[in-house]
């Protein structure tokens, strides 16, 4: 055994045990301090964006009367005490918690499949959803005791019976994500035909009453609903805890995640039912909002990198600031009226990506 | 303790890539795989990582493991260097214990990382993204972070295909004291066969998914060997430090 360099390496030894009794990663802890001091302010952004979506709308409210309808409601007349408690927070809420959703269920998505392209969106999830809210507009059916859940669980359970169709195909094919891509757009193109069909059967005012539900909008919120959608969130995310290492050396690729013992099918196969109950739920209640799922997480992955214990919550707020964003942008774009936010999501998320884009030296993907 | 390897049969669809292979890889010894492209020494070193089914058994001192088993204990890097992603170089290297990862990380882990970066000079890199640094430096990180695994089994696919003179040698020492050090089973395929020679305890040729010899240097790197393997005609020489010396003459038909 012939030993060109033993002295080097017996130094750099010598030299890497001494480190260890002094902190050896400045520079790490720095890139952490970014990364946490951008996650706060990410929050201090959403909060001003929730006060800002609390204070408009058509009612022309003033901040006292707002502030008293929230904090004191007894104190507020009734009229303000509905607006601000049952017509604006619930709205509010559901902005925040579906952009949180769609954003979690978009990094899920693109890191399960390697693909940057990857949403719930992309793979027919939404299209399936609209086919159920169409298929109930259209037949008109109503559920007894619970009527005001018969379209967000015709669209939910279409949604899992697009993502179950996904799923099928892929896993005979043992769960490659180019199956699962292919698979999903085709399950797109389908349900956006059948969707189409039933627009074209429908008369005049179903039609219309079908379109509104497309185009996604908040004013399908209540106390009701609002709960559901909390609920499943913070249950995914529980799930998910576990596996968030996991998850940020999927980036590697398969090969090199399997080599160091995870377990990728059955990884791939547990976000797939999470990213399908995330985006059914969220999709549901609000409809058809494509553009969030697609680019929180690249926003999210140029300010925080890919460790997903950061990348993860950074991506939920920014899917809720894009929706808080586009909810007041909604509501100040016709004074008096509330155009639904699925229009205005691309409008607000758009410029801050390319910004982003142009702005950024380092690749993100 | 030893890696035992008893029949060992992998196939892809119908094509048989091993065939029925035996070995025993010792403790404290650095294997070398060689052979021609497709005699199967990737697929060889994925079935015993646990990566592909196979057929056969598999052992450490004589305990048989699973597929699963396999994967937590044997560290095994793939060959390919071409990673895009915007992770560091340091999480990376964390990946390596990725049991111990938790929300907040074991104290000193980072620490320990960036030591076992400094091994290989890439502590300078460790806050730079794996899709900013190059081929080599990137093998550098991968080879870093099979090492912080601190395995009973290392398993590795061409570790130097894409360094330079200088840090093929500095990697092969490494592996080479690492695994007389710490008794670790190192199994790596390998082109160079002069560097084989050089730092392997025992050699195993491969052709076509068998294995046709296995021993010191001297037992299988010989010329009949060599024109079995890869179709060549070979000189076979003692250098000046009595290691064997491997001159290619030219290929046979």
């Amino acid at each position: 055994m012939a030993a060109p360099d033993g002295a080097s390496f017996a130094q750099a030894d010598r030299a890497a045990e001494a480190a260890l009794d002094i902190a050896r990663t400045p520079d790490y802890r720095a890139l952490i301090l970014r990364r946490l001091t951008r996650l706060v302010g990410a929050v201090v952004v959403l909060a001003a964006l929730v006060v800002a979506d609390i204070l408009t709308g058509p009612a022309m409210l003033g901040l006292s009367d707002v502030l008293t309808g929230l904090f004191t409601p007894a104190k507020a007349d009734a009229m303000t005490r509905v607006i601000v408690q049952d017509i604006r927070l619930p709205m509010t809420l559901m902005a925040i918690l579906v952009g949180m959703s769609l954003g979690t269920a978009g990094v899920h998505m693109q890191t399960i499949l390697g693909n940057p392209l990857a949403s719930p969106y992309t793979l027919g999830f939404s299209a399936a959803a609209g086919f159920g809210a169409a298929l109930a507009i259209l037949t008109g059916f109503s559920l007894p005791y619970l009527p005001w859940l018969t379209v967000p669980l015709s669209a939910f359970v279409m949604c899992v019976l697009a993502a179950a169709l996904v799923f099928a195909f892929s896993k005979m094919r043992g769960m490659r994500p180019e199956i699962m891509v292919l698979a999903g757009i085709a399950t797109l193109f389908m349900f956006q035909s059948a969707q189409s069909l039933v627009q074209y059967l429908a008369a005049p005012e179903v039609l219309q009453a079908i379109v509104f539900w497309l185009f996604g909008s908040l004013l399908k919120a209540s106390w009701n609903n609002v709960p559901i959608v909390a609920v499943v969130f913070v249950l995914t995310s529980l799930a998910v805890l576990p596996n968030l290492w996991q998850l940020t050396a999927l980036r590697l690729g398969d090969a090199r995640a399997a080599a160091i013992g995870v377990d990728v099918g059955k990884l791939r196969k547990k976000l797939f039912g999470v990213v399908a109950l995330l985006t059914a739920v969220a999709v549901a209640f609000v409809g058809t909002i494509g553009f969030v799922g697609l680019v929180a997480p690249h926003i999210a992955r140029m300010l925080v990198g890919e460790d997903q214990r950061v990348l993860l919550p950074m991506a939920a707020l920014m899917g809720a600031i894009i929706m808080a964003g586009a909810s007041v942008l909604s509501k100040l774009v016709s004074p008096g009226g509330v155009i639904p936010i699925g229009i205005v999501t691309a409008l607000i998320g758009v410029p801050f990506l390319f910004f982003l884009i142009l702005r950024g030296q380092r690749r993100h993907w | 303790m030893s890696l035992q390897i008893e029949n060992l049969t992998v196939a892809y669809g119908k094509t048989p890539v091993i065939r029925s292979l035996s070995d025993q890889w010792p403790e404290g010894c650095v294997t070398a795989l060689i052979g021609c492209n497709g005699a199967g020494k990737s697929t060889l070193l994925q079935a015993l990582a646990g990566l592909i089914p196979m057929q056969g058994k598999t052992a450490i001192s004589g305990i048989s493991l699973s597929p699963e088993e396999r994967r937590q204990q044997i560290a095994y890097m793939p060959q390919d260097t071409s990673a895009q992603s915007s992770l560091t170089v340091l999480e990376v290297v964390l990946l390596g214990r990725l049991g111990s990862l938790g929300l907040r990380l074991p104290a000193g882990i980072a620490d320990e990382a960036m030591a076992a970066l400094d091994t290989f000079g890439l502590g300078a890199l460790h806050t730079r993204q794996l899709d900013e640094i190059s081929g080599g430096q990137r093998q550098l990180v991968f080879l870093t972070q099979a090492l912080f695994r601190q395995p009973r089994v290392l398993l590795l696919d061409e570790p130097t295909a894409a360094l330079d003179l200088r840090h093929q040698l500095l990697v092969l020492e490494r592996l080479s004291q690492i695994s007389h050090k710490n008794g670790t089973i190192v199994g790596m395929a390998m082109h160079d066969l002069n560097l084989a020679a050089q730092y392997a305890d025992r050699i195993v040729g491969l052709n076509d998914g068998q294995n046709i010899a296995s021993g010191s240097a001297a037992q299988v790197l010989t010329a009949k060997n060599l024109k079995t393997m890869y179709g060549i005609e070979a000189e076979v020489t003692q250098g000046p430090q009595n290691q064997l010396q491997v001159r290619p003459i030219r290929a046979v038909t």
